[in-house]
Protein backbone atom coordinates (compact mmCIF):
# COMPACT_ATOMS: atom_id res chain seq x y z
CA UNK A 1 0.00 0.00 0.00
CA UNK A 2 1.97 3.41 -0.99
CA UNK A 3 2.33 5.38 1.65
CA UNK A 4 2.96 9.35 1.51
CA UNK A 5 6.98 9.40 2.06
CA UNK A 6 6.98 12.88 2.63
CA UNK A 7 4.64 14.22 5.52
CA UNK A 8 3.11 17.50 5.00
CA UNK A 9 4.65 20.27 6.28
CA UNK A 10 5.21 24.66 6.44
CA UNK A 11 6.73 24.12 2.92
CA UNK A 12 3.21 22.76 1.29
CA UNK A 13 0.85 25.20 0.37
CA UNK A 14 -2.57 24.56 2.30
CA UNK A 15 -6.29 25.49 2.49
CA UNK A 16 -9.06 25.08 4.35
CA UNK A 17 -8.83 23.73 8.23
CA UNK A 18 -5.17 24.94 9.58
CA UNK A 19 -5.09 21.24 11.28
CA UNK A 20 -7.91 19.50 10.12
CA UNK A 21 -8.86 15.91 11.71
CA UNK A 22 -8.38 14.73 8.02
CA UNK A 23 -5.26 15.81 5.44
CA UNK A 24 -6.13 15.66 1.47
CA UNK A 25 -3.03 16.17 -0.16
CA UNK A 26 -3.18 15.99 -3.90
CA UNK A 27 -0.19 15.62 -6.71
CA UNK A 28 -1.43 17.24 -9.65
CA UNK A 29 -0.74 18.86 -13.10
CA UNK A 30 -2.01 22.22 -14.08
CA UNK A 31 -3.00 21.13 -17.52
CA UNK A 32 -4.64 17.87 -16.98
CA UNK A 33 -7.80 17.60 -17.56
CA UNK A 34 -9.08 14.92 -15.22
CA UNK A 35 -6.74 17.58 -12.36
CA UNK A 36 -9.42 19.82 -13.63
CA UNK A 37 -12.31 17.65 -13.06
CA UNK A 38 -11.01 16.73 -9.30
CA UNK A 39 -10.64 20.82 -8.79
CA UNK A 40 -14.21 21.26 -8.75
CA UNK A 41 -14.72 18.43 -6.70
CA UNK A 42 -11.96 19.41 -4.03
CA UNK A 43 -13.71 23.19 -3.91
CA UNK A 44 -17.17 21.47 -3.38
CA UNK A 45 -15.38 18.60 -0.31
CA UNK A 46 -13.93 21.78 1.02
CA UNK A 47 -17.42 23.06 1.12
CA UNK A 48 -19.22 20.10 3.04
CA UNK A 49 -16.13 19.47 5.75
CA UNK A 50 -15.01 22.97 6.74
CA UNK A 51 -13.13 22.54 9.64
CA UNK A 52 -12.30 18.55 9.27
CA UNK A 53 -10.29 19.17 6.51
CA UNK A 54 -7.15 20.34 5.66
CA UNK A 55 -6.21 19.82 1.42
CA UNK A 56 -2.71 20.41 0.01
CA UNK A 57 -1.94 20.47 -3.39
CA UNK A 58 1.95 19.49 -4.63
CA UNK A 59 3.00 19.76 -8.41
CA UNK A 60 3.38 16.77 -10.63
CA UNK A 61 3.77 17.99 -13.62
CA UNK A 62 3.75 15.15 -16.43
CA UNK A 63 6.16 17.36 -19.00
CA UNK A 64 5.99 14.90 -21.77
CA UNK A 65 2.33 15.43 -22.62
CA UNK A 66 1.88 18.47 -21.13
CA UNK A 67 3.81 21.33 -22.25
CA UNK A 68 2.24 24.01 -20.50
CA UNK A 69 1.96 21.50 -17.24
CA UNK A 70 5.66 23.31 -15.40
CA UNK A 71 5.80 26.60 -16.77
CA UNK A 72 1.91 26.61 -14.83
CA UNK A 73 3.71 25.06 -11.23
CA UNK A 74 5.90 27.80 -11.33
CA UNK A 75 3.88 29.88 -12.26
CA UNK A 76 1.73 29.10 -8.94
CA UNK A 77 4.92 29.09 -7.18
CA UNK A 78 5.51 32.41 -8.32
CA UNK A 79 2.51 33.78 -6.68
CA UNK A 80 2.53 31.16 -3.50
CA UNK A 81 6.55 33.12 -2.94
CA UNK A 82 3.93 36.61 -2.62
CA UNK A 83 1.35 34.66 -0.81
CA UNK A 84 -1.23 34.17 -4.07
CA UNK A 85 -0.57 30.52 -4.86
CA UNK A 86 -4.42 29.94 -4.06
CA UNK A 87 -5.63 32.64 -6.28
CA UNK A 88 -3.42 31.60 -9.19
CA UNK A 89 -4.09 27.76 -8.74
CA UNK A 90 -7.76 28.49 -9.38
CA UNK A 91 -7.17 31.05 -11.85
CA UNK A 92 -5.17 28.18 -13.75
CA UNK A 93 -7.95 25.73 -13.49
CA UNK A 94 -10.86 27.61 -14.09
CA UNK A 95 -9.26 28.47 -17.67
CA UNK A 96 -6.83 25.35 -18.39
CA UNK A 97 -8.43 25.56 -22.13
CA UNK A 98 -6.91 28.85 -22.69
CA UNK A 99 -3.57 28.01 -20.55
CA UNK A 100 -0.14 29.30 -22.62
CA UNK A 101 2.86 31.20 -21.81
CA UNK A 102 0.72 34.78 -22.62
CA UNK A 103 -1.99 33.86 -20.49
CA UNK A 104 0.18 32.85 -17.55
CA UNK A 105 1.35 36.41 -17.76
CA UNK A 106 -1.76 37.77 -17.68
CA UNK A 107 -2.78 35.83 -14.53
CA UNK A 108 -0.07 37.06 -13.21
CA UNK A 109 -0.64 40.49 -14.32
CA UNK A 110 -4.16 40.31 -13.25
CA UNK A 111 -3.22 39.45 -9.63
CA UNK A 112 -1.26 42.60 -9.15
CA UNK A 113 2.14 40.98 -9.45
CA UNK A 114 5.02 42.21 -11.61
CA UNK A 115 5.35 40.80 -14.94
CA UNK A 116 8.89 41.80 -15.02
CA UNK A 117 9.29 39.83 -11.59
CA UNK A 118 7.88 36.47 -13.07
CA UNK A 119 9.45 36.73 -16.38
CA UNK A 120 13.32 36.93 -14.72
CA UNK A 121 11.59 34.01 -12.55
CA UNK A 122 10.73 31.95 -15.43
CA UNK A 123 13.59 32.91 -17.10
CA UNK A 124 16.42 31.36 -14.54
CA UNK A 125 13.94 28.73 -13.21
CA UNK A 126 13.37 30.12 -10.24
CA UNK A 127 10.48 27.82 -8.49
CA UNK A 128 11.78 24.71 -10.72
CA UNK A 129 13.61 23.14 -7.77
CA UNK A 130 10.48 23.22 -5.84
CA UNK A 131 8.45 21.79 -8.29
CA UNK A 132 10.92 19.11 -8.95
CA UNK A 133 10.92 18.54 -4.93
CA UNK A 134 6.71 17.69 -5.18
CA UNK A 135 7.42 15.52 -8.36
CA UNK A 136 10.11 13.21 -6.62
CA UNK A 137 8.23 12.93 -3.28
CA UNK A 138 5.06 11.82 -5.17
CA UNK A 139 7.13 9.32 -7.23
CA UNK A 140 8.65 8.16 -3.81
CA UNK A 141 4.85 7.82 -1.92
CA UNK A 142 3.79 5.55 -5.33
CA UNK A 143 2.07 8.26 -7.19
CA UNK A 144 0.82 6.55 -10.03
CA UNK A 145 -0.82 9.34 -12.69
CA UNK A 146 -2.51 12.79 -12.00
CA UNK A 147 -4.59 13.20 -9.75
CA UNK A 148 -3.17 10.92 -7.17
CA UNK A 149 -4.80 11.91 -4.09
CA UNK A 150 -3.31 10.49 -0.15
CA UNK A 151 -5.98 10.87 2.59
CA UNK A 152 -4.08 10.84 5.97
CA UNK A 153 -0.83 9.38 4.05
CA UNK A 154 -2.84 6.44 2.25
CA UNK A 155 -2.84 6.25 -1.35
CA UNK A 156 -6.55 6.70 -2.68
CA UNK A 157 -6.69 4.08 -5.51
CA UNK A 158 -10.46 4.51 -5.85
CA UNK A 159 -12.52 7.14 -8.34
CA UNK A 160 -11.64 10.61 -7.18
CA UNK A 161 -15.24 11.77 -7.92
CA UNK A 162 -17.06 14.13 -4.94
CA UNK A 163 -19.07 10.69 -4.01
CA UNK A 164 -15.80 8.53 -3.61
CA UNK A 165 -13.55 11.00 -2.09
CA UNK A 166 -16.09 11.72 0.26
CA UNK A 167 -17.08 8.85 1.44
CA UNK A 168 -13.14 7.66 1.65
CA UNK A 169 -12.69 11.04 3.99
CA UNK A 170 -15.48 11.22 6.12
CA UNK A 171 -14.68 6.77 6.88
CA UNK A 172 -11.36 8.37 8.39
CA UNK A 173 -13.14 10.96 9.74
CA UNK A 174 -15.07 9.07 11.96
CA UNK A 175 -12.30 6.62 12.87
CA UNK A 176 -12.61 7.40 16.76
CA UNK B 1 -3.85 -16.67 -10.80
CA UNK B 2 -0.45 -18.02 -10.62
CA UNK B 3 2.30 -16.44 -8.57
CA UNK B 4 4.67 -14.12 -10.79
CA UNK B 5 8.67 -15.66 -10.92
CA UNK B 6 10.09 -14.91 -7.49
CA UNK B 7 13.66 -12.93 -6.85
CA UNK B 8 16.59 -15.68 -7.20
CA UNK B 9 15.34 -17.06 -10.20
CA UNK B 10 17.25 -16.52 -13.65
CA UNK B 11 14.98 -13.58 -15.87
CA UNK B 12 13.52 -16.27 -18.58
CA UNK B 13 15.47 -14.53 -22.07
CA UNK B 14 13.24 -13.37 -24.79
CA UNK B 15 13.64 -12.05 -27.74
CA UNK B 16 10.54 -9.77 -28.99
CA UNK B 17 9.53 -6.66 -31.63
CA UNK B 18 10.44 -3.30 -30.15
CA UNK B 19 9.32 -2.05 -33.42
CA UNK B 20 8.04 -3.36 -36.53
CA UNK B 21 11.86 -3.99 -37.74
CA UNK B 22 13.76 -4.02 -34.65
CA UNK B 23 13.78 -6.45 -32.02
CA UNK B 24 15.44 -6.22 -28.24
CA UNK B 25 16.43 -9.53 -26.21
CA UNK B 26 16.49 -9.46 -22.55
CA UNK B 27 20.42 -10.11 -23.08
CA UNK B 28 21.09 -6.92 -24.69
CA UNK B 29 20.18 -5.30 -21.37
CA UNK B 30 22.63 -7.59 -19.18
CA UNK B 31 25.42 -5.55 -17.37
CA UNK B 32 22.95 -3.10 -16.13
CA UNK B 33 20.08 -3.15 -14.01
CA UNK B 34 16.77 -4.15 -15.70
CA UNK B 35 13.08 -2.94 -15.55
CA UNK B 36 10.83 -5.51 -16.57
CA UNK B 37 7.11 -3.47 -16.26
CA UNK B 38 4.35 -6.07 -17.92
CA UNK B 39 1.18 -3.68 -18.51
CA UNK B 40 -2.43 -4.58 -20.06
CA UNK B 41 -2.98 -2.20 -22.91
CA UNK B 42 -1.81 0.80 -24.63
CA UNK B 43 -4.06 3.53 -24.74
CA UNK B 44 -5.67 3.36 -21.26
CA UNK B 45 -7.80 6.55 -20.95
CA UNK B 46 -5.84 8.45 -18.44
CA UNK B 47 -3.41 11.46 -19.05
CA UNK B 48 -1.07 10.24 -16.00
CA UNK B 49 -1.11 5.89 -17.19
CA UNK B 50 1.50 3.88 -15.73
CA UNK B 51 4.08 3.91 -18.99
CA UNK B 52 3.48 8.10 -18.84
CA UNK B 53 4.72 8.41 -14.96
CA UNK B 54 7.51 5.82 -16.00
CA UNK B 55 8.38 8.00 -18.95
CA UNK B 56 8.51 10.80 -16.66
CA UNK B 57 11.16 9.08 -13.86
CA UNK B 58 13.52 7.99 -16.27
CA UNK B 59 15.67 10.50 -15.14
CA UNK B 60 15.45 8.53 -11.89
CA UNK B 61 16.01 4.91 -13.09
CA UNK B 62 18.85 6.28 -14.96
CA UNK B 63 20.31 7.33 -12.12
CA UNK B 64 20.83 3.69 -11.05
CA UNK B 65 22.08 3.05 -14.42
CA UNK B 66 18.73 0.82 -15.06
CA UNK B 67 16.71 0.40 -18.35
CA UNK B 68 13.12 0.26 -18.66
CA UNK B 69 10.67 -1.27 -21.28
CA UNK B 70 7.28 -1.85 -21.02
CA UNK B 71 6.29 -5.41 -22.48
CA UNK B 72 2.39 -6.00 -23.17
CA UNK B 73 0.41 -7.75 -25.81
CA UNK B 74 -0.12 -4.94 -28.11
CA UNK B 75 1.96 -5.03 -31.16
CA UNK B 76 4.90 -3.11 -32.56
CA UNK B 77 2.63 -0.90 -34.41
CA UNK B 78 0.35 -0.28 -31.73
CA UNK B 79 2.98 0.55 -29.78
CA UNK B 80 4.97 2.67 -32.39
CA UNK B 81 1.66 5.02 -32.63
CA UNK B 82 1.26 4.73 -28.46
CA UNK B 83 4.69 6.03 -27.44
CA UNK B 84 5.05 8.63 -30.68
CA UNK B 85 1.44 9.92 -28.93
CA UNK B 86 2.93 9.80 -25.82
CA UNK B 87 6.15 10.49 -26.24
CA UNK B 88 7.55 7.65 -24.41
CA UNK B 89 11.89 7.64 -24.27
CA UNK B 90 11.77 3.66 -23.43
CA UNK B 91 11.19 0.65 -25.17
CA UNK B 92 7.67 -0.99 -25.45
CA UNK B 93 7.95 -4.52 -26.40
CA UNK B 94 5.59 -6.37 -28.52
CA UNK B 95 4.33 -10.08 -26.67
CA UNK B 96 1.75 -10.03 -29.47
CA UNK B 97 3.19 -13.62 -30.94
CA UNK B 98 2.82 -16.29 -30.02
CA UNK B 99 0.47 -14.06 -27.87
CA UNK B 100 1.57 -13.48 -24.22
CA UNK B 101 4.24 -16.38 -24.44
CA UNK B 102 6.89 -14.12 -22.52
CA UNK B 103 4.01 -13.20 -20.00
CA UNK B 104 3.50 -16.92 -19.44
CA UNK B 105 6.68 -17.75 -18.66
CA UNK B 106 7.03 -14.72 -15.91
CA UNK B 107 3.68 -15.66 -14.66
CA UNK B 108 2.07 -12.30 -15.71
CA UNK B 109 -0.55 -13.44 -18.03
CA UNK B 110 -4.22 -13.07 -17.41
CA UNK B 111 -6.05 -16.22 -18.77
CA UNK B 112 -9.57 -15.33 -20.25
CA UNK B 113 -8.46 -11.95 -20.52
CA UNK B 114 -6.48 -11.95 -22.66
CA UNK B 115 -3.39 -9.48 -21.46
CA UNK B 116 -0.01 -9.00 -19.21
CA UNK B 117 -1.13 -8.52 -15.67
CA UNK B 118 0.62 -5.38 -14.04
CA UNK B 119 3.70 -7.22 -12.87
CA UNK B 120 7.10 -5.58 -12.06
CA UNK B 121 10.07 -7.44 -12.24
CA UNK B 122 14.07 -5.89 -11.18
CA UNK B 123 16.11 -7.61 -12.90
CA UNK B 124 20.15 -7.44 -11.63
CA UNK B 125 23.31 -7.12 -14.50
CA UNK B 126 23.73 -10.91 -14.15
CA UNK B 127 20.12 -11.14 -15.03
CA UNK B 128 18.80 -12.84 -11.88
CA UNK B 129 15.30 -11.55 -10.69
CA UNK B 130 16.02 -8.96 -7.72
CA UNK B 131 12.76 -8.18 -7.16
CA UNK B 132 8.94 -8.42 -8.21
CA UNK B 133 5.87 -7.14 -7.28
CA UNK B 134 2.13 -7.88 -9.31
CA UNK B 135 -0.46 -5.23 -8.52
CA UNK B 136 -3.70 -5.50 -8.58
CA UNK B 137 -5.18 -5.56 -12.29
CA UNK B 138 -6.74 -2.08 -11.56
CA UNK B 139 -4.10 -0.34 -9.56
CA UNK B 140 -2.04 1.28 -11.54
CA UNK B 141 1.27 0.48 -9.09
CA UNK B 142 3.38 3.81 -9.94
CA UNK B 143 6.96 3.89 -9.39
CA UNK B 144 7.94 3.68 -6.04
CA UNK B 145 8.45 -0.03 -5.56
CA UNK B 146 11.09 0.26 -8.35
CA UNK B 147 13.18 2.93 -6.75
CA UNK B 148 13.12 0.98 -3.45
CA UNK B 149 14.00 -1.94 -4.85
CA UNK B 150 17.29 -0.33 -7.25
CA UNK B 151 18.04 1.35 -4.19
CA UNK B 152 18.54 -2.03 -2.01
CA UNK B 153 20.36 -3.56 -5.50
CA UNK B 154 22.94 -0.58 -5.36
CA UNK B 155 23.53 -1.34 -1.48
CA UNK B 156 23.91 -4.46 -1.98
CA UNK B 157 25.98 -4.16 -4.62
CA UNK B 158 28.30 -1.86 -2.86
CA UNK B 159 28.12 -4.33 -0.06
CA UNK B 160 29.61 -7.64 -2.31
CA UNK B 161 32.14 -5.04 -4.19
CA UNK B 162 33.30 -4.49 -0.87
CA UNK B 163 33.32 -8.37 0.54
CA UNK B 164 35.27 -8.84 -2.90
CA UNK B 165 38.18 -6.28 -2.90
CA UNK B 166 38.23 -7.23 1.22
CA UNK B 167 38.46 -10.65 0.21
CA UNK B 168 41.14 -10.05 -2.61
CA UNK B 169 43.23 -8.10 -0.13
CA UNK B 170 43.08 -10.66 2.39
Amino acid sequence: MAELRVPVSAADHARGAAAGRVVLVEYGDYECPYCRAAHVEVLRLGRHFGDDLTYVFRHFPLTEIHPFAEPAAETAEFAGAQGRFWDMHDAIYAHQDQLSLPFLVGAVRALGLSVRDFEVALEAKTYAPKVAQDFLSGVRSGVNGTPTFFINGHRHDGPFDYQHLAAAIQSVRSRP
Amino acid sequence: MGHVLAPGVTAPDFTLHVTPDQTLSLGDLRGRPAVLAFYPADWSPVCGDQMAVYNQVLPEFRRHDAEVVGISVDSAWCHQAFAETRHLHFPLLADFEPKGAVARQYGAYRDGDGVCERALFVVDREGLIFWSYRSPIAVNPGADGILDALDRLETQEKSDGRTQSAGVRG
